[in-house]
């Protein structure tokens, strides 16, 4: 199908086949959902992005042949949202919310916390590939704020000091 | 003591379950209009209630009910937009998480009013635990033949899925949810014609936030009058308010619409804490301008906020205490307007960037003279020429800014420093995504 992906997209995942299989059948499943298959393109994402860890231009190709689109159809919505990982990231994921609630709360203290303790930029990953930090648009959490989620898990909130010191050493053991 | 009615389960054990919330009266309002109400009556009662729509705009909701077409072949969906994403706003997340089959509950109302046999729940990504708590509920609900086929005995069918955002507040924006359902990027469409008429894949929709929908149960099992009841004239109903900030006591709020700012702020907030002077509040997240102190005693009300030159948006009341540097809280929220730009028209794209990039130099201290009135002249460039409201609000929530605290950023500039010596971090700070 016509269509290219940008050259600076990962080409391949590194999984057994086997697991490629589930995720079409559970693909296939979802499209039904809908009208048209093409709607299943961001549920699509999410199921590989929780498979791999991000998006690789293999996996926008096998998820352009599924739903019968072209692989930069499905490139222009992966690349869209800011959810959507299309480079590998670090094992855990932390996303510190610095909007204007948590801000008003210290949340640029807790960042330069964790790049401090992490020894990496916002937006970096760290050598062992253990940590990616990120900012975030608020996460819907302001009253509990500052607040950080790590992957896709519950969020950390009412931060302080010493309690990002206890997630940060939680993680790494 | 205002009686609690869409939080009335929050502090109830497992009140996501389908057993306790029926223990409570729960789908009894359904299965009533099932058996008791016409669709058409049931539109009727909620234009009676003068429920309007709690995600921001404020739209009489059983008057957009009643612009779904009664003749069309095609189906009819109803969408929820469950993509919470105003900084300051958090009740649609509670409802979600405590007490979920409440939004079910609304969504199959509404389905019912307007003959929609698929309804969406668009909720956004981060709200993976809420994604999982709504996803166990409807299971629930189809085990119980509350969806699918023939619903409690009825000739009504109705099948519910979620579908996750990933992260784009411009999804909140109903054509661009709708975009973003089709599988598209999640730019807004050109209106009219609106989702009544042309919505998802080009049928007629139905989108409303989820506090609206969990209100709808409630109407039917209480009365258009009831609600009405409830709250101002011009403020139907309970409403949730988010309080965030420099505030004693954060969170979400259920209490009458259109009560006074100062009464949300300081009886139910408490105040800003350690005993310090509250120096100005964004009102309803923060495409709402900020009010001055001085403007508190003014109702939460749709009518009220917009003469003092704000809005009640989406009632997430954020509280800025006197050390709060405004031009660092104006700089972050432009941050957000222009980071969160979906790029599909040049006045928002470009005029924000630009926006930030001035205001970012100004609180960085290394403001010159005219960058206000420059802010000004990039202002009446970008409001009313963008393709949705996501470029006004960024306008809005600037002017209420400069608006209200000029001398702020003029001390900026002259003096090339924070005047308050108070911004929270040492670096010159760009948030950046991995």
């Amino acid at each position: 199908m016509e269509g290219r992906l940008p050259k600076n997209t990962p080409p391949t995942n590194q999984a057994p086949p086997n697991k490629a299989i589930g995720l079409k059948t559970q693909i296939d499943a979802i499209a039904t959902h809908y009208a048209r298959r093409r709607s299943a393109i961001m549920p699509a994402l999410h199921l590989y992005q929780a498979e791999y860890g991000y998006i690789s231009r293999q996996s926008m190709e096998e998820v352009a042949e599924l739903l019968d689109v072209a692989p930069v159809q499905v490139y222009e919505v992966a690349s869209f949202y800011h959810q959507f990982n299309t480079k590998p990231i670090g094992t855990h994921h932390l996303q510190v919310c610095t909007s204007v609630s948590c801000m008003l709360m210290g949340a640029d203290c807790r960042l330069e916390q964790l790049e401090r303790d992490l020894d990496i930029e916002c937006g970096e990953t760290t050598a062992d590939n253990k940590f990616t930090l990120s900012t975030v648009e608020c996460l819907g959490s302001c009253g509990t704020a500052p607040v950080m989620q790590v992957n896709n898990e519950a969020y950390s909130e009412n931060l302080t000091e010493q309690t990002l010191d206890d997630i940060l050493r939680s993680l790494n053991n | 003591m205002f009686e609690q009615t869409l939080l009335k389960n929050i502090n109830v054990k497992d009140a996501n379950h389908l057993a306790v919330y029926r223990a409570g009266g729960g789908y009894e309002a359904l299965d009533k209009a099932l058996q008791e109400i016409e669709p058409e009556q049931l539109i009727d009662l909620v234009k009676q209630s003068s429920l309007c729509g709690r995600g921001g705009a404020g739209f009489a909701t059983g008057l957009k009910w009643s612009f779904i077409p009664k003749d069309s072949p095609l189906p009819k969906f109803v969408c929820c937009n469950a993509d919470e994403s105003e900084p300051g706003t958090f009740k649609d997340r509670v409802i979600i998480e405590k007490d979920p089959h409440q939004l079910i509950e609304g969504i199959a109302l509404c389905c019912y009013a307007v003959g929609a046999k698929t309804a969406y729940v668009y909720i956004r990504a981060e709200y993976s635990v809420g994604a999982k708590i709504l996803q166990q509920a409807l299971d629930e609900c189809y085990q119980q033949g509350l969806l699918g086929k023939n619903i409690l005995g009825s000739k009504f069918d109705l099948d519910v899925y979620i579908h996750r955002g990933a992260g784009a507040y411009i999804c909140g924006e109903e054509t661009a949810l709708l975009q973003s359902l089709e599988g598209f990027r999640g730019q807004p469409r050109l209106k009219p014609p609106f989702p009544a008429i042309s919505g998802l894949y080009a049928s007629p929709t139905v989108i409303n936030n989820v506090e609206t929908l969990a209100c709808i149960p409630h109407i039917v099992a209480r009365g258009a009058q009831w609600f009405k009841d409830i709250g101002s004239p011009s403020e139907s109903g309970p409403r949730l308010y988010c309080l965030s900030g420099r505030i004693c006591n954060p969170g979400v709020y259920e209490l009458p619409g259109g009560i006074s700012l100062r009464e949300l702020v300081e009886q139910h907030g408490g105040g800003a804490p350690n005993g310090k002077r509250i120096k100005a509040v964004i009102p309803g997240g923060i495409s709402a301008p900020m009010l001055p102190e001085s403007a508190l005693d003014i109702a939460m009300d749709l009518d009220e906020l917009k003469a003092a030159g704000s809005m009640l948006g989406s009632a997430g009341v954020i509280v800025m205490d006197e050390d709060t540097c405004i031009v660092k809280v104006t700089q972050r929220m432009l941050w957000f307007f222009h980071y969160e730009s979906c790029g599909k028209c040049a006045p928002c794209r470009e005029g924000l960037s630009w926006v930030f990039k001035l205001l970012q130099r100004i609180e960085a201290g290394d403001g010159k003279s005219g960058d206000i009135e420059e802010l000004e002249r990039l202002s009446g460039g970008i409001f009313g020429n963008c393709f949705c409201p996501l470029g006004d609000g960024a306008i809005m929530a600037l002017r209420g800014a400069i608006t209200h605290f000029r001398d702020e950023f003029i001390n900026h500039i002259d003096k090339g420093c924070c005047p308050n010596g108070t911004s929270l971090s040492s670096t010159s700070f760009l948030p950046s995504q991995a």
